[in-house]
């Protein structure tokens, strides 16, 4: 056996168990679904059934937290989209100390722990809403998208400041010097130039919640989130409708990924046809060229 | 008339200084050309006309009208970006209108104006296209469409020739020229190519570290430069530098490491003064004797079929280079051989250091 | 200290600290060729405006206060109701001396459930990154360098889709795997290496692999990343020069990598050492871990200020874990949160 071949085999059980760790407790788990064995299990596999996906539709508690958690999601996005692009935007126009300073502050909620954020939301805000009379504030749900907004905000934000690294300033200027005012340019001209971040991070934005606990468990108060729920039941005991319930999120996850495959290939063909054109033309022109200057 | 005045120019970042009190007027109608190697400010020049730079000291009018506090939106100038600055997300027809769209112009004026732009660059057929469809030559167009589409009083060019190769840009700029002729609108051209300068200006600026070194039209700067910088910058040029140690009427005698070199002393140099001696490739004659002569060994002969150039490797180590034209009756000398040439005392200025 | 007297300080501090700010943005030198216009001439009112105010909202009301109040309440005697804001308001360390004596004033015994909890749990999730950065090297290192294109658009997509299924049913999946009856003590048993099932869940396996599992991801990105970034001439130049392979490796990519390895431990660390869900699905009834305690801090002793102490303990056990990892590393914060 040469060097080479053994290189793989050890590269081939590397990968076997790194992606058996990886995806064997999925398939397990999707497995489990399928049994009508009341303990999620594969093996033995006792016969074939759909009654525990019949059992989570019906069970109550999850389906109000799932709203709750597609409410919450909802409004996550709708704040941490633009508190990110935002804090993007204000680090780009800062240098040094100052900048070091900011950097610091926003970033900090990306590497505190989850459970602390929650509490600490919930403290404050507990605090705030009691001195100002404003007690109806103090809400679960409202608490929850608080909570979850300060670091979701931040992820967005790390990835406006990378879209936003590619903005050539140029553009801004050009709509500038065209006449556009400095709002007309940001509408105009920056807005678009980062509608794929704007579309990613509210992605990112939105299952970033949706998937949340530590933040959640905190923030939610007497409220569920779907999250919540299903933390619940897993510590009261092992039923196979969780591992349904795992399964329709992969299912949902596999087609969201499919369609998101199937637009990014639609737009890459797109933009090597125009790629083709430019070349295209690129040709006629130098051959025009050729020619007139053969006429002269 | 003066469409375009610069006054007592300075602009400073930091403790560092890129424009050093420049005065300068532009005529209406004018093609006017900043020629420098990058860094010597005359982008800076051409940011602080457009609006984006505030002056540090000085103004800078058009039409008359001060400019300053006035914000790059709402000055009377156009400027075309060296990387473009096309807007990709838009067409080609939106780019020309976005101009007249922020200035509120309705859409069926805005849409004839569009089409009367396309046609004058002769993209008519363009107008759906998205930018990364077109070709270099087509980006340019819109571009210069894009910035007439506004009715600048100045257009003003940063490079915008710079990314092209070669063929096009030389075709580029007989366009640019005509195009300029056409809309008779005063042109503002930034560019270190000195080629580019010398065949589109009327009048062009040299510039080194922040300062003017000379205005003039492309005859003037080529064959009568004012300062050293010009004489070697603008053209290829030979250069001897040494002390001036006889003056004998519009001529002077100079000492270099090469010998005693007599030239033109239009810069009225007195005995004692370091100075350079400047004299074109193409004023040099090989092989025969004349007012001035040098010796050296042949090291090396580029033959371009209309001209060839020959280099000569003197005895301080420096090369002179004599640029020969039409096919040359003399056989070139061989690489290592003595050769010799020379130059006529009119052919060569004077100029200080 | 009367712990009335706290809000309106802390309330104060962010906005000076926006008066230090506003001024080192303002006075500090710009680099050259960035306009010099203010905030508002560059970005134009109406955007200026969203930007202070987003800006501000988010970072005092979301990020600081909140921290700061949680700060301060842990310095509060846990009251009822109707005393809070009253003379018996003092502000105190009992909720600190509760974490290492296990009880608010007497000083005799020491609270080991506790301290043993947190140590565990700062020593664990450091094996854990170790573990995790052993784990994921080879694979990213695989991607990164050697394999083709597609392969590397396929493998990232294999790595992102178990992370698109939550935290709590990815613990669950590996409940279901090493509990007694699961997958793992069938195959043990059956294949005759064991004749008892091994307790997976009881002697802390599932909760270490657990969070293994939950945050390879973050190691595998951070990794890879920053080795795609090395040139592969570098690693061809020292296979030509003869360098064997593990020579290549600790003195050609590992000094490299350096910031993907500081930010993928990093993350892992703060993130397993934060972790609510796993612990809470994969720990049996002997097993420590420091989040469950905060946790039932609020929600079973219903002590808020001290599960304010107990989390401040955590978020500095972390403070200091990134500060040493930073200095450790030489690297600076932008490095790790890319």
């Amino acid at each position: 056996m040469n060097s080479k071949t053994v290189t793989n085999v050890m590269l081939a059980f590397y990968m076997a168990i790194f992606f058996g760790f990886l995806f064997g407790p999925l398939i397990v788990m999707g497995v489990s679904a399928f049994n009508t064995s009341t303990y999620p299990q594969v093996y033995p596999i006792e016969g074939f059934t759909l009654l525990w996906f019949e059992k989570l539709l019906n069970d109550r508690d999850m389906v109000y937290g799932l709203k709750n958690s597609l409410w919450i999601g909802m409004w996550v996005v709708v704040l941490s989209v633009p508190l990110g692009l935002a804090g993007a935007m204000m680090m780009s126009q800062i240098y040094s100390k100052a900048r070091s300073f900011y950097y610091v502050i926003v970033v900090s909620p990306v590497l505190t722990p989850g459970v602390i954020i929650g509490i600490s939301t919930v403290v404050f805000w507990g605090d705030l809403t009691t001195t100002t009379n404003s007690r109806f504030l103090y809400h679960g749900l409202f608490m929850t998208v608080l909570g979850q907004s300060s670091f979701i905000s931040a992820y967005c934000m790390l990835m406006f400041m990378s879209r936003l690294n590619k903005f050539d300033r140029a553009q801004e200027e050009a709509g500038l010097d065209l006449g556009a005012s400095q709002t007309q340019v940001f509408f105009h001209i920056l807005l678009p130039f980062l509608r794929p971040a704007i579309f990613s991070s509210a992605v990112l934005a939105f299952l970033s919640s949706f998937e949340n606990y530590n933040t959640t468990t905190f923030a939610i108060l007497a409220d569920k989130t779907l999250t919540t729920v299903l933390a619940g039941r897993v510590r009261q005991g092992t039923t196979p409708a969780i591992s349904a319930l795992a399964v329709l999120i992969i299912a949902v996850t596999v087609v969201g990924a499919i369609i998101y495959e199937i637009v990014k290939r639609r737009e890459d063909r797109e933009r090597q046809a125009r790629l083709d054109a430019a070349h295209a033309a690129e040709l006629r022109e130098l051959e025009s060229i050729e020619k007139a200057t053969h006429h002269a | 008339m003066a469409d375009v005045e610069i006054d007592c120019l300075t602009v400073q970042f930091g403790s560092f200084t890129a424009v050093k009190d420049v005065s300068l007027q532009i005529r209406q109608g004018e093609f006017f050309s900043f020629l420098g190697p990058s860094g010597c400010g005359k982008t800076t020049i051409l940011r602080t006309i457009s609006g984006f730079q505030d002056p540090t000291n000085g103004a800078v009018r058009i039409g008359g009208q001060d400019m300053s506090g006035i914000g790059p939106n709402q000055r009377p100038t156009a400027l075309i970006f060296q990387n473009l600055a096309l807007f990709p997300l838009m067409t080609v027809f939106e780019n020309i209108g976005y101009g007249l769209r922020v200035r509120g112009v309705p859409k069926a004026n805005r849409d004839r104006k569009v089409d009367e732009l396309l046609h004058l660059t002769a993209l008519s057929d363009q107008g759906h296209k998205k930018i990364e469809e077109l070709s270099g030559g087509q980006k340019q167009r819109v571009a210069i469409a894009r910035a007439l589409a506004v009715e600048p009083k100045v257009l003003l060019l940063d490079e915008p020739l710079s990314a092209l190769d070669l063929k096009l840009r030389q075709y580029m700029r007989n366009e640019l020229r005509a195009i300029q002729r056409r809309v008779g609108v005063t042109f503002i051209y930034i560019t270190h190519d000195q080629g580019e300068a010398l065949t589109m200006s009327d009048r062009i600026a040299v510039m080194n570290r922040g300062k003017i070194e000379q205005v003039g039209n492309g005859r003037d700067v080529y064959e009568y430069p004012q300062t050293s910088f010009v004489a070697s910058f603008v053209g290829e040029n030979n250069g001897f530098s040494g002390t001036i140690t006889k003056i004998s009427g519009d001529q002077a005698e100079i000492e270099t490491s090469v010998g005693r070199l007599v030239g033109l002393n239009k810069k009225s140099l007195v005995v004692g003064a370091k100075a350079i001696l400047f004299i074109r490739p193409e004023a040099m004659q090989c092989g025969a004797q004349g007012e001035n002569n040098l010796s050296g060994i042949a090291a090396d002969a580029a033959y371009e079929g209309m001209t060839t150039h020959l280099t000569m490797k003197v005895h301080d180590g420096s090369s002179i280079i004599a640029t020969l034209t039409g096919a040359p009756a003399l056989e070139f000398p061989p690489q290592g051989s003595s050769v010799s040439f020379a130059f006529a005392t009119r052919d060569a200025l004077i100029l200080p250091v | 200290m009367l712990s009335s007297a706290g809000h309106p300080f802390i309330f104060i501090l962010p906005f000076i600290a926006i008066v230090i700010f506003w001024v080192m943005a303002k006075f500090e030198p710009k680099p050259v060729g960035v306009t010099q216009k203010s905030f508002f001439e560059r970005n134009g009112v109406p955007v200026a405006i969203y930007l202070i105010v987003a800006v501000t909202f988010w970072s005092l009301f979301m990020i600081v206060l909140p921290q700061l109040f949680m700060v301060e309440m842990s310095f509060r005697p846990k009251l009822p109701q109707i005393e809070i804001g009253g003379p018996k308001d003092l502000y105190t360390f009992e909720n600190y001396h509760y974490f290492i004596y296990g009880s608010t004033t007497i000083s005799d015994a020491i609270n080991w459930v506790h301290i043993k909890a947190f140590f565990l749990t700062i020593f664990a999730s450091l094996l854990i990154a170790i573990f995790n950065l052993a784990l994921c090297y080879p694979l990213a290192f695989y991607m990164a360098q050697v394999a083709p294109a597609a392969r590397v658009r396929f493998f990232l997509l294999l790595l992102i889709a178990p992370y698109w299924v939550n935290e709590i049913l990815r613990a669950f999946a590996l409940r279901i795997m090493l509990s007694s009856n699961g997958l793992i003590n069938k195959i043990l048993i059956g294949s005759g290496v064991v004749d008892q099932p091994v307790d997976f869940i009881g002697n802390d396996i599932a909760l270490y692999a657990g969070l293994g599992y939950a945050y390879m991801l973050l190691m595998i990105f951070s990794l890879y990343n920053t080795i795609e970034t090395l040139d592969h001439a570098q690693i061809e130049a020292a296979r030509d020069l003869g360098a064997p392979w593990w020579h290549i490796h600790t003195f050609i990519v590992i000094p490299f990598i350096k910031p993907g390895v500081a930010s993928g431990c990093t993350l892992v660390f703060m993130l397993s050492a934060g972790s609510l869900a796993a612990p809470l699905v994969l720990s049996g009834p002997r097993s420590l871990w420091f989040t469950p305690i905060v946790y039932d801090r609020f929600n079973q002793a219903f002590n808020w200020p001290q599960g304010a102490a107990y989390a401040l303990i955590l978020l500095i056990a972390c403070v200091t874990f990134v500060l040493f990892v930073l200095r450790l590393g030489r690297l600076s914060l932008g490095e790790i949160a890319k």
